[in-house]
């Protein structure tokens, strides 16, 4: 049996007969077309998949649609405003090479939005610990690294420093 | 991977919840945090009929502090737990555990009473949940009941829940001064199972003889245990290398580790012994801060 469902994602709000085995990742990839979230491992493993509900960050192929019911949902498609400027997460990737092929990159800054809205100031460790639950198969994790501390310099206005890329 | 179809129930109330578990029986899942279920439903190992979702049930989620006793609700994420000043102050433990717990997406939807409630034993809280000698609170049609930690783990996926009963609540004794807990788990991976996970608690009294231990231990028993022998042989003792090394020997040989590709049994036998050893003196470093 269907279940009628009100989500608001990236400010729109949008209301929905689903199955209730719909997984959320699906509802925003399929049915809303929202295709910057990805699935990578589809097992709650890799992270590619991370949205924000409530201000949280989720692995939306382990959520059911129905459970967004009443919920504000954030994908990476509504972090900088169409047609402006990107948003400091964005700009820190861009910057610091902090990604490769970019199957990780919509989850990964999603996690890390909200990694500096709830520490501002993260320590190196503070952001390895923070990024924990995505992976990345290029394995770029010392640019993503970096990014996240560029986004954190430039949102507390302090300088940044853009680096040439490390490999490793 | 899609799960099996199932009718999406979503109580506003603990009653309402019960009357559905009764009404559907064995046919029916709670869904909580959703990280054990979800993903066996996906996998078609578990398809129930019937999905009660307890997520939009006010009151089961909450870290506070009452006579002498911290409660956690059922429904507390881990993420809560993992920040809780509360926690923090009495329980270093909770700190050492929530961190080693998957990651912070999945601890981000994960609460503590399902952890408890799935009933595996390679979860983390119930070891943690032994150490400190937790009281589970579980409400059903005849209301609410006490089911001290030691007599809630039954078998292989099996607790002392009946099909009709919610966990609501988790009730942990505040121990007096003097007392310093902690939890390792040795892991291939961040969020990955434990090979060997041991937690301790303990109670420094004024001679520094340990009055009172708990020890319990991850993923190295069909279902979670208590280091009995261990306990006994410390309690009321002084904290001397050989007593902590005898301990460790007991846990060792007591637990009944099965081989994967996380190790052999000897090798998480041997895990368990270190980390006994290691765990009892970083939990007596905490007594004595």
């Amino acid at each position: 049996m269907n279940k009628q469902i009100t989500v608001t994602v990236n400010g729109t709000q949008h209301t929905l007969e689903v199955e209730p085995r719909l997984l959320l990742v699906h509802l925003i990839r399929e049915v809303l077309n929202l295709t910057g979230t990805h699935i990578g491992c589809d097992t709650t493993s890799c992270g590619a998949c991370t949205i924000l509900m409530d201000g949280k960050s989720i692995k939306s192929c382990t959520v059911l649609a129905v459970q967004a019911n009443g919920k504000a949902i954030s994908t990476v498609e509504g972090l900088a405003p169409e047609g402006g400027p990107l948003h400091p997460l964005q700009e820190g990737f861009k910057e610091n090479h902090g990604l490769h092929c970019g199957f990780c990159t919509p989850g990964m800054l999603m996690r890390a939005t909200e990694l500096l809205a709830d520490n501002p100031n993260p320590t190196e460790e503070e952001i390895r610990w923070g990024i924990s639950g995505n992976l990345c198969r290029c394995t770029g994790y010392n640019n993503i690294v970096k990014a996240i501390e560029y986004a954190s310099a430039k949102m507390r206005g302090v300088p940044t420093a853009s680096t040439e890329p490390e490999f490793v | 991977m899609i799960a099996q179809s199932f009718q999406y129930e979503s109580p506003g109330t603990i009653q309402e919840a019960i009357s559905l578990l009764q009404k559907y029986g064995d046919d029916a899942k709670i869904l909580s945090g959703g990280h054990s279920l979800l993903p066996m439903m996906k996998l078609r190992l578990a398809s129930p009929e019937y999905l009660i979702d307890i997520n939009n049930i006010p009151g089961l989620s909450h870290i506070n502090e009452d006579n002498g006793v911290v409660k956690i609700g059922g429904l507390t994420r881990e993420s809560e737990v993992e920040h809780s000043d509360l926690l923090k102050k009495y329980f270093p433990i909770f700190g050492d555990v929530t961190k080693l717990i998957a990651d912070p997406q999945v601890r981000n939807r994960g609460t503590v009473g399902g952890n408890l409630a799935h009933g595996d034993a390679a979860n983390d809280h119930p070891a943690v949940m032994m150490a400190v000698n937790a009281t589970v609170m579980a409400t059903g049609p005849d209301g609410e009941r006490e089911i001290p930690i030691d007599e809630f783990f039954f078998g292989f996926y099996q607790t002392a829940l009946q099909p009709t009963d919610i966990l609501t609540e988790i009730r942990i004794p505040i121990p007096p001064k003097g007392t310093g807990s902690a939890y390792h788990k040795l892991e291939r991976k961040v969020g990955d199972y434990a090979t060997a996970g041991v937690a301790v608690q303990l109670t420094l009294d004024a001679n520094g003889n340990c009055s009172n231990i708990g020890i319990g231990l991850t993923n190295v028993n069909p279902i979670p245990l208590r280091a009995a022998r261990s306990e006994e042989v410390l309690k009321g003792k002084p904290l001397t290398e050989e007593n902590i090394a005898l301990a460790a020997q007991y846990a060792s040989e007591d637990c009944s580790p099965s081989a994967d590709l996380r190790g052999s049994v000897e090798y998480k036998r041997a895990m368990v012994g270190v980390l006994v050893k290691r765990m009892i003196h970083k939990a007596v470093e905490r007594a004595k801060a």
